[in-house]
């Protein structure tokens, strides 16, 4: 085992209290090997970049049911590239419309999951993008 | 409820036929190597009167609209009046609500049930900083008194019943809707509607609470005791198991749960000095109506059960208004697919006649449209009119609790009353309800983490999610609430504040804080405070700074 176990921050920004959905992947991505920190609820972008950078996480993974997706995860995206951590995987899933999804690609959300998506699809996109 | 010699002749014939049974198996196997509810049951063959050998049909199940209401609060339960419809429903600004609210009015909605946007739930005003971004997202923004007088503009507030979603800041959000029936012409006494006002399940899984435990309680007794001699027809605590249920709790959970919070609310109630038959009547419950359609009417029929037995026997409440369990239905969030929505009306209607079967005295259904986005008015006409043909074309709602007395309904009922009795008594045992937040989210969380593998291992099957799934076209015409709502909301309420006299919002304030750091009621200074027009967020920032915020522990 001397490869390096995936490092993983579940990241509830916002005012949403809907953890069902973050907690379950914590878990599932936790039961895949990897190390897994969640923030808890109700987290500014500063506060989840903050802990990305002291976790020195491989992977943000963000969750939003009340619509606020547009604003929180490029802010994100955009701080982490600002505090020289760019190169962390950020990707997020909720209660997004697929309209939405383009113009959070292009602000730097790596994919984004909507409702349905099972576990092992996420554990094994993760797998592949850092390996 | 059945004669010995009958049993044993039931008995006997049961033996004969378990040998056919196994016969059958044998040739043709059956579907699952073990059938079993949600919540765990494991479901035999077929129910006889052997399974109910213990009960006894008058102290178990009784006639309805008597203790302990296995069968209905009322006597005639919808032989009289119907359950009110009820759609959940707000978004973007107060106008825009207002819109939504006499749209559901016109096409025979018979109650109002208002979602707040999360700012509002979590007592900040829109212009604060983490309110950026969801601002009238998931409901309405209400930062002030003048907000609310748009939200109910043309709406007599004495003639309809509101439901509000609101918890940390209910007692806030009553004060502007009684100030603004008051401004309508109506009294207290008139007006109707429930406010949620159930912390301990923010604190377990909904996630939009204030201030620690302790003040929160005083805050809900304070409400209790305001509205017992002021208002006296409103429903002044929700419990709720529904969002218990949506964050993965099983049935027996949810029921469990959710009662244990009441007991923890009648006990802080009690006290701080109040008479339990001085509040007991007004409080009220709200659950999940889940797929396992069986299970799912068995359950609202053991949560009777169990809180008139809790009422009387525990809590030693005599008024029989005190006893009954009221209480209102959403179906299942959860159980609603991004994939193939449509078929999303067919579970909601199920999920919908299971609450009816189980006797709710209100409903929402959700929209089909739902795990994709707010609903657009389209699919709320259809949630809507999903109740109606229930309701009105179907005739289940002719007989009383059509289904009691079935083996297995009763059976299951038994069940569920004892699965959650052993969950209350666990509870007990770690100190009640805010002692053991911590546990029930494990609990929780747990239940939700198995009920996804089930999905993915496709132990439970979901349509188009995980069988039967096909090509389809993205779904067109799905609601939006763009970011000038907040904008609009920003700029509405600066120039709502430049009009005020800034005098008296301080005396206001300081009243609020003298009341929060003495043990007056608060309710009568909130609504002082908010006839001045000061807002939502000033006097939870007030509340904050007395009290303190609640610091979640993270559990999973």
């Amino acid at each position: 085992m001397s490869e390096k176990r995936i490092r993983v921050l579940v990241a509830k920004p916002g005012l949403d209290g809907h953890d069902r959905g973050a907690k379950v992947i914590a878990q599932a991505l936790r039961d895949a090997g990897m190390e897994v920190v969640y923030t808890g609820l109700r987290q500014t972008p500063e506060q989840i970049v903050a802990a990305a950078l002291q976790e020195d996480v491989d992977v943000v993974g963000m969750s939003i049911l009340s619509g606020a997706h547009g604003t929180l995860f490029p802010e994100v995206v955009n701080l982490l590239r600002e505090k020289g951590a760019g190169d962390v995987l950020v990707v997020g899933g909720g209660i997004i419309p697929d309209d939405d999804i383009p113009a959070l690609k292009e602000a730097g959300v790596a994919e984004v999951f909507g409702p349905g998506t099972p576990l092992a699809n996420v554990v094994q996109y993760i797998k592949d993008k850092l390996n | 409820m059945f004669k010995q010699d009958q049993l044993d002749k039931i008995a006997a014939k049961k033996e004969k036929w378990a040998a056919k049974l196994e016969a059958t198996v044998k040739k043709r196997p059956e579907r699952e190597a073990q059938f079993a509810t949600d919540s765990g049951f494991v479901i035999d063959t077929v129910y006889t009167p052997l399974n109910l050998k213990e009960m006894d049909y008058d102290a178990d199940l009784g006639l309805p609209g008597e203790f302990p209401y296995t069968r209905g609060v009322q006597p005639n339960v919808y032989r009289g009046r119907l359950w009110t419809m009820r759609q959940y429903a707000g978004f973007g600004s107060a106008e825009e609500t207002n819109a939504r609210f006499r749209y559901l009015l016109e096409q025979g909605q018979t109650g109002l049930s208002c979602a707040f946007d999360l700012p509002t739930q979590i007592g900040y005003d829109s212009d604060h900083p983490l309110a950026r971004g969801e601002i009238g997202k998931v409901g309405v923004a209400i930062d002030s008194l003048a907000d609310m007088e748009v939200l109910f503009d043309q709406i007599p507030l004495g003639k309809v019943s509101t439901s509000m979603t609101i918890n940390a800041p209910a007692g806030v959000l009553l004060a502007m809707y009684i100030a603004c029936a008051e401004k309508q012409g109506f009294t207290k006494a008139q007006i109707n509607g429930t406010i949620q006002n159930d912390v301990i399940k923010e604190y377990i899984c909904r996630g939009t609470y204030i201030l620690p435990p302790e003040p929160s309680m005083r805050l809900i007794s304070n409400i209790f005791e305001f509205c017992a001699k002021e208002v006296p027809t409103w429903n002044t605590i929700s419990i709720s198991g529904y969002h218990i249920r949506e964050a993965g709790a099983t049935a027996a959970q949810e029921i469990a749960f959710t009662l244990a919070d009441g007991i923890a609310y009648v006990d802080a109630a009690i006290k701080s000095g109040l008479d339990v038959d001085s509040f007991a009547g007004r409080l009220s419950f709200f659950f999940n109506a889940h797929l396992n359609f069986l299970e799912e009417v068995a359950k609202f029929r053991a949560a009777r059960r169990i809180w008139a037995k809790v009422m009387r026997n525990r809590f030693g409440a005599k008024d029989p208004r005190s006893w009954t369990l009221r209480f209102h239905t959403q179906t299942a969030g959860v159980s609603l697919t991004a994939q193939q929505p449509m078929v999303n009306i067919m579970r909601t209607a199920f999920e919908a006649l299971s609450a009816v079967l189980g006797g709710t005295q209100s409903l929402h259904t959700n929209s089909y449209d739902e795990a994709l986005a707010l609903p657009c008015d389209e699919s709320v006409m259809i949630a809507l009119r999903t109740q109606q043909v229930i309701g009105y074309e179907i005739g289940v709602c002719d007989v009383v609790d059509p289904l009691g007395g079935s083996y297995y309904i009763e059976a299951l009922t038994n069940a569920l009353e004892e699965k959650a009795m052993e969950y209350i008594a666990k509870i007990d045992a770690l100190g009640g309800a805010v002692k053991a937040i911590e546990y029930m989210q494990k609990e929780i969380h747990n239940s939700a983490y198995q009920y996804q593998l089930a999905i993915d291992n496709k132990k439970k099957t979901v349509i188009g999610v995980n069988r039967f799934q096909m090509k389809e076209k993205p779904v067109e015409g799905l609601l939006k609430v763009d970011l000038s709502v907040g904008e609009r909301q920003v700029e509405k309420l600066k120039k709502m504040k430049a009009g005020r006299d800034q005098a008296v919002v301080e005396a206001k304030l300081k009243a609020v804080r003298e009341a929060a750091l003495s043990d007056t009621n608060l309710m009568p200074v909130f609504i002082d405070a908010v006839k001045e027009y000061v807002t939502l967020g000033e006097i939870c920032g007030v509340l904050r700074d007395v009290f303190g915020e609640y610091k979640q522990q993270i559990v999973f």
